[in-house]
């Protein structure tokens, strides 16, 4: 990967050609040393060691050693296994069903953050969304999961209504709210960012037309915001199918996930062919994902 | 009027209360985990236990907690320092040169987050394997700035976009080198995003559980004793442990929050 300066974009005009070409050359060389150690950290790192993921869905176990190898033997045995196939579709309808309902769930409070709040309770609403992101994410599920469990506080809080007790711990359900404790911040924060972008004046001039707040909100503020709100709804999805975490403690990883069968074989089955196999099948689906994903943020844009 | 007065009202409280639950349910597990931190009962639920250090005793005199509590501030700090230079350089690199292949270098330094954890894990693992990394600090670190690095990059580069692309030339036709205006002028006016940067990987290596599992072998970091304390039984001793992980995350942020909101 070469690193060329083709045109050092100054937008000062250089007078005098002597400087200039020697400029050019010196601007060529602080480019390279100040751009090359990024590029190198993530090819050795990032670049070489999915490579390496890749190589090796092609390699072979035997007698308990890896052996570099060229054989489909893994490809064949993952996508004819029938836990492979369950895995897969709980995975995506799972994290689907996340990604909707997470955007449904949002939405309200996203449009009360960005339209009603005032600047500062808005400003600090948005920075405290922030702090989730950054706060051990095992311990707030460790959190969800005494909540939910049979003696916990969502059954103490129902039980004068007569109902309950619930049960969430070890279900798909558990599941989902894993899925929502990981991807709500980050939703009602993208959601907020791309309905404070609209211009407030399409919206003033909505409600002119006497256009009712239902219908101004799906004609013309989802609309506006549809970008913004597609790519929330994709980030809340990818977050959702890699997790490990959700599935394995409030899921019961009953049935497992495919980010689970990876931890699975690599921890204990100590098959890294195979859990590479399922590794490289996940990016893939969640490149045709967000490629869908992005027509429909992106695509087929109106010009009125 | 008055009856659609009323119905706006309560169009408005129900909003209202809708939005209150969204946060509740964000900001409960974290305000529980702390809260319950300081229950004397074993198991957290109501009524109150009274109060009680006794977790936090348990956690501070274990072992395993300590270990793995060095372990994850050597490795947050190290992140840290090489993502924020790596990230520095690349947002330096997009603001200033236009070169061919200039999309893909970008790509590929912006990408590694998008890519499931899980899957950088296993990818750090196979190859760290044949490398003689994995098992060791040093492969935990290589792995977390390459997840890193393009936060440190975008803090910088969004800093950057303030900063007049012409002061830069200006000194050089004055005769100064390049790494002088860069010195003199890029590293000061960024300054405040390199600071923010620092913490804010800080943060994002001390949190993170999934590639430190995979690849830090017998050298825990504090996650991956998280989480093994989550596999066993309820403890209220996660909650103490998680508090502590809280309060160092929150105060990185909120140091980093202050920084980038200040103006020259």
């Amino acid at each position: 990967m070469g690193l060329q300066v083709a045109c050092h974009a100054t937008a000062v005009p250089m007078t005098d050609q002597a400087i200039s070409e020697r400029s050019k050359a010196a601007a060529r060389r602080f480019a390279v040393v100040l751009g090359a150690p990024p590029l190198a950290w993530q090819v050795m790192f990032f670049v070489v060691p999915l490579g390496f993921l890749l190589a090796m869905t092609f390699w072979s176990v035997r007698n308990f050693r890896l052996q570099p190898d060229f054989t489909l033997a893994n490809w064949v045995t993952i996508f004819k296994a029938d836990f492979f196939a369950k895995a897969f579709v709980h995975t995506f309808t799972l994290s689907l069903l996340a990604a909707a309902l997470c955007s449904l769930i949002a939405f309200p409070a996203a449009y009360a953050v960005a339209f009603r709040a005032k600047p500062a309770t808005r400003r600090l609403l948005i920075f405290v969304l922030i702090v989730p992101f950054f706060t051990s994410f095992p311990v707030r599920i460790y959190s969800m999961q005494v909540f939910f469990s049979p003696p916990g506080i969502i059954n103490r809080l129902i039980e004068p209504f007569g109902w309950g007790p619930v049960h969430v711990l070890n279900t798909s359900t558990g599941t989902v709210v894993g899925f929502l404790t990981l991807t709500l911040p980050l939703v009602v924060l993208l959601q907020t960012l791309a309905l404070g972008g609209i211009d407030k004046s399409l919206i003033e001039a909505s409600h002119n037309l006497r256009c009712g707040r239902f219908r101004t909100i799906l004609t013309v503020i989802v609309p506006s915001a549809r970008v913004g709100l597609v790519l929330a709804a994709a980030f809340a999805f990818v977050l959702c199918f890699g997790d490990y975490i959700s599935p394995q403690l409030l899921g019961g990883s009953r049935p497992p996930t495919l980010s689970i069968l990876i931890a699975d074989q690599v921890k204990s089955g100590n098959n890294w062919p195979r859990a590479s196999v399922v590794a490289v099948s996940m990016i893939v689906t969640l490149m045709v994902v967000l490629g869908v994903l992005m027509r429909i943020a992106y695509g087929g844009r109106k010009a009125s | 009027m008055k009856a659609s007065d009323l119905r706006e009202g309560t169009r408005s409280a129900a909003l209202g209360g809708w939005t209150a639950l969204v946060f509740l349910f964000v900001f409960a597990p974290i305000v529980s985990t702390v809260v319950f931190s300081f229950n004397a009962d074993r198991f957290p639920s109501l009524p109150w236990g009274g109060f009680s250090l006794a977790w936090y005793a348990a956690v501070l005199t274990d072992d395993s907690v300590r270990r793995s509590l060095v372990n994850s501030v050597i490795v947050a700090a190290a992140t840290a320092a090489i993502a924020t230079v790596l990230g520095f350089a690349a947002a330096y690199v997009d603001y200033r040169f236009r070169f061919f292949g200039k999309r893909a270098y970008m790509a590929l330094a912006s990408l590694p987050p998008t890519v499931p954890v899980v899957i950088l894990g296993v990818a750090m693992l196979t190859f760290e394997g044949r490398i003689g990394l994995s098992g060791t600090l040093a492969g935990v670190v290589a792995g977390h700035v390459v997840l890193c690095s393009p936060f440190a990059m975008a803090l910088v580069r969004m800093r950057l976009t303030d900063l007049d692309r012409d002061l830069e030339p200006a000194a050089w036709n004055l005769g100064a080198s390049a790494w002088t205006s860069l010195r003199e002028i890029v590293i000061p006016f960024a300054l405040p995003a390199i600071l923010a940067s620092l913490f804010i990987t800080a943060a994002v290596s001390f949190d993170e559980y999934m590639i430190a599992w995979f690849v830090s072998g017998l050298n825990e970091t504090l996650p991956v004793r998280v989480l093994a304390m989550l596999q066993g039984q309820v403890s209220p001793r996660i909650n103490a442990v998680g508090s502590l992980v809280f309060a160092v995350s929150a105060i990185l942020v909120v140091l980093a929050q202050i920084l980038t909101r200040r103006k020259v």
